[in-house]
């Protein structure tokens, strides 16, 4: 090979930006168009200075927008190669248009989303509004919970989003700080095996392919467009889930790191449970530990796979639970939370549907700490014991002045 | 490079490749088709297009059908230029790695728009393009107006022509400001080659696309394109109209090497009043009532004046 090979240790110590950039490095991606926004700015850094090092082939197309950074992806992927790219918060947000165009014309294309609040007022710190942008997009969205996650659905994403029967594009998404900048003990694969993982780019009606024009990008009008959108979503639904599953299952062969679509803890026996993503899961196992030492059955579900919605492994990890929380780092203005709906939506047909509340915590970076989490399991668990919902249908944690809740 | 494609007649020429369909939705009389197999027939390489949102989009690619015998993609209004881009250094990335499936060919990466696409929503993303060196060349399909959108007028709407969102009316001549000067900006940019054609001037115009696929880095092509329904004029009148704008200077044929060196490319034998053009369309009809007349004189002078800076700027040769 004409670039140079990258030794790793069999553990680096790497924050949630180095983990995708080496990932990256390792999927051997023939072109990155960018745009850089805090905090995902790094992805993209470490990528040109690997560039620059010779430790990657490839072209490094820096973009004057974020726009432009998917068009330009769009037009590679649909070119015949392995694209990637990344973004935070407003650029994910001037990108919304473009992942549309990805996911409609059915481009494997991977985008690190290190998750930002949204302005106004401006901040630069972790939330999730900018992911739920795009959420209904129909681009496959993985959700990580520290830097290890990071590399790892980096390498799973190239290999479930480029597969023939899929076709759709993949997000990554990280916490913004609390993941992408801060530094842990990542287990490394060494850049043949991660690559024989990932497999070589297999092209699909690509532009390059001169002895068979393709034409991409075609407009429909009524007699055409329901069929695409429907076929569309209907593979995300269907075909999806079987290729996440079997990239988890070769993947922890290869590794011994097991991911679920529905991260359960404690579940089996728990009255009460907390549902969440990002950062959060990890604290929350450690208070749902804490409190079963208290003697309250506490449990902890984690979403991995936030589009497609994995609704019956979500119906089936919650179906023993009195009481849970859907924990949302976002604020739908003007509904209850994201996850609150799709959870409710999961569970509307269970024999016994448990009790469920709506949180709302950390926007703009701000901290969820355990004993939040000890007092929403105490509230959990007093909803339990009174056999009916004695809290608001949403609060939101940990704002300053008076309480904050509705309905 | 490989060798440019000699071309011997208009006849020979407009039948030499037919990668674009006589199948399509456009209008009749509309110059879109008529550049775009210009530009493609300028040379035998192998394609890879792209269009903006608008006209030529809408009228060629609609499923189950293309009227493209080229790769060719979509992706929005405003960003075809950066499509086209993409797939460019997507070429350049599996060429460094080996990996081109034909890695004997030569591909031409060519994006069209129109000037809402190009002078308007998607000035940034083709200015983007141009400073970063891309090997693409960019085609506005220049009709002056939203076309596609029903007529609304756009920064290359020029002076006095009634659009639908300037209109002309009891107290108003229409549009009030006079049309960006985008050759000169994109020119600016010190991009190898831009250029201003006219379908009627088929030579002209070859010459121009085949320099510009000669070099290697961004082009600029701005292209008048003749549009019967916003123009207001009789679909068999195209060329005619073409003719007019050329010969009034309105339409102006130059081109810029290197961001500096002007070259007028087609100097009439006798030029017309600008009056000839401007009564030939009925977007401005109005203009020949008594109160705008004024206006005439003006659109005749600024011609005149504009027509001097070329001239001053090609002896200058700065």
């Amino acid at each position: 090979m004409a670039f140079d090979k990258m030794e790793l240790r069999d553990v680096e110590v790497w924050d949630g930006n180095m983990a995708a950039s080496q990932a990256m490095r390792q999927a051997q991606i023939d072109v990155v168009a960018a745009y850089p926004i805090t905090p995902s700015t790094p992805v993209v850094e470490n990528y040109a200075g690997f560039l620059a090092n010779n430790y990657v082939e490839g072209e490094f197309v820096m973009v004057e927008s974020e726009h432009a950074a998917m068009s330009g992806c769009i037009g590679a992927a649909a070119a015949g190669g392995r694209v990637a790219t990344a973004t935070s918060s407003q650029g994910f947000a001037l990108m919304v248009e473009t992942l549309y165009q990805a996911s409609g014309m059915r481009l494997p294309i991977v985008l690190n989303v290190v998750n930002r609040a949204l302005a106004a007022p401006l901040n630069v710190n972790g939330d999730h509004s900018d992911m739920y942008l795009g959420r209904d997009s129909g681009w496959i969205q993985f959700d990580a919970y520290c830097p290890q996650d990071v590399y790892d659905l980096n390498l799973i994403a190239f290999k479930v989003s480029e597969d023939h029967d899929v076709r759709l594009p993949a997000m990554v998404h990280q916490d913004g700080f609390m993941t992408s900048h801060t530094a842990q003990g990542v287990s490394t694969l060494d850049d043949d095996t991660a690559y024989g993982f990932v497999g070589e780019y297999k092209p699909m009606n690509d532009m390059l392919d001169f002895d068979h024009p393709v034409t991409h990008g075609v407009q429909t009008e009524e007699d055409w467009h329901f069929e695409h959108k429907a076929r569309q979503h209907n593979d995300l639904m269907t075909k999806v889930f079987p290729k996440i599953q079997s990239a988890f299952d070769e993947f922890e062969k290869l590794t011994g790191r097991k991911y679920n679509m529905v991260e359960s803890y404690d579940m089996d026996d728990a009255d009460v449970a907390v549902v969440c993503m990002g950062t959060s899961v990890e604290t929350a196992r450690e208070v749902a530990t804490e409190m079963r030492s208290k003697g309250v059955k506490a449990g902890v579900v984690g979403l991995r796979v936030v589009r497609p919605f994995p609704f019956m492994e979500v119906a089936e990890a919650l179906k023993g639970a009195k009481a849970i929380a859907a924990l949302d780092r976002s604020s739908p203005n003007g509904a209850p939370g994201m996850l609150f709906n799709e959870l409710a939506g999961a569970m509307y047909n269970l024999e016994t549907r448990p009790m469920i509340s709506g949180y709302v915590y950390g926007l703009g970076g701000r901290d969820l700490t355990k004993v939040h989490l000890t007092d929403l399991y105490n509230e959990l668990q007093a909803n339990v014991d009174a056999g009916k919902i004695l809290t608001p249908l949403q609060q939101f944690i940990g704002v300053r002045g008076p309480k904050l809740s509705f309905l | 490079m490989s060798e440019m494609k000699k071309i011997k007649n208009l006849k020979e020429f407009s039948t030499s490749a037919d990668r674009f369909e006589g199948a399509n939705l456009l209008c009749p009389g509309c110059a879109h088709s008529i550049i775009v197999r210009e530009v493609l027939n300028a040379t035998n390489d192998d394609l890879v297009l792209s269009a903006s949102t608008g006209c030529l989009e809408v009228c060629t690619a609609v499923y189950p059908y293309t009227s493209w015998d080229a790769s060719w993609i979509h992706i929005g209004f405003e960003n075809g230029s950066t499509a086209v881009a993409g797939a460019e250094a997507m070429h350049k990335a599996l060429a460094k790695k080996g990996r081109l499936k034909q890695p004997d060919r030569n591909p031409k990466f060519v994006s069209f728009a129109g000037d809402g696409a190009s002078y308007d929503i998607g000035f940034q993303w083709i200015s983007g393009c141009m400073e970063r060196g891309h090997n693409i060349m960019h085609v506005v399909l220049d009709n002056e107006v939203y076309a596609n959108t029903g007529g609304q007028r756009s920064s290359a709407t020029p002076i006095g022509a009634s659009a639908t969102t300037s209109q002309a009316g009891s107290h108003s001549y229409g549009e009030k400001k006079n049309k960006k000067d985008m050759v000169s900006i994109m020119a600016s940019h010190g991009i190898p080659y831009s250029a201003q054609v006219s379908p009627n001037k088929w030579k002209d115009m070859v010459k121009k696309i085949q320099h510009g696929f000669s070099v290697d880095g961004p082009v600029f092509i701005n292209a008048a394109s003749q549009c019967t329904t916003e123009w207001k004029f009789d679909p068999k009148d195209t060329m005619h109209i073409a003719d007019l704008s050329t010969d009034s200077l309105v339409w102006p044929l130059y081109e810029i090497i290197d961001g500096h060196e002007l070259n007028i490319t087609y100097r009439p034998k006798n030029v017309i009043p600008v009056e000839e053009y401007l009564a030939a369309q009925g977007r401005f009809k109005h203009l020949f009532k008594d109160e705008y007349k004024y206006l005439i004189k003006e659109w005749q002078d600024r011609v005149d004046a504009n027509w001097a800076y070329l001239q001053r700027r090609e002896e200058a040769r700065v």
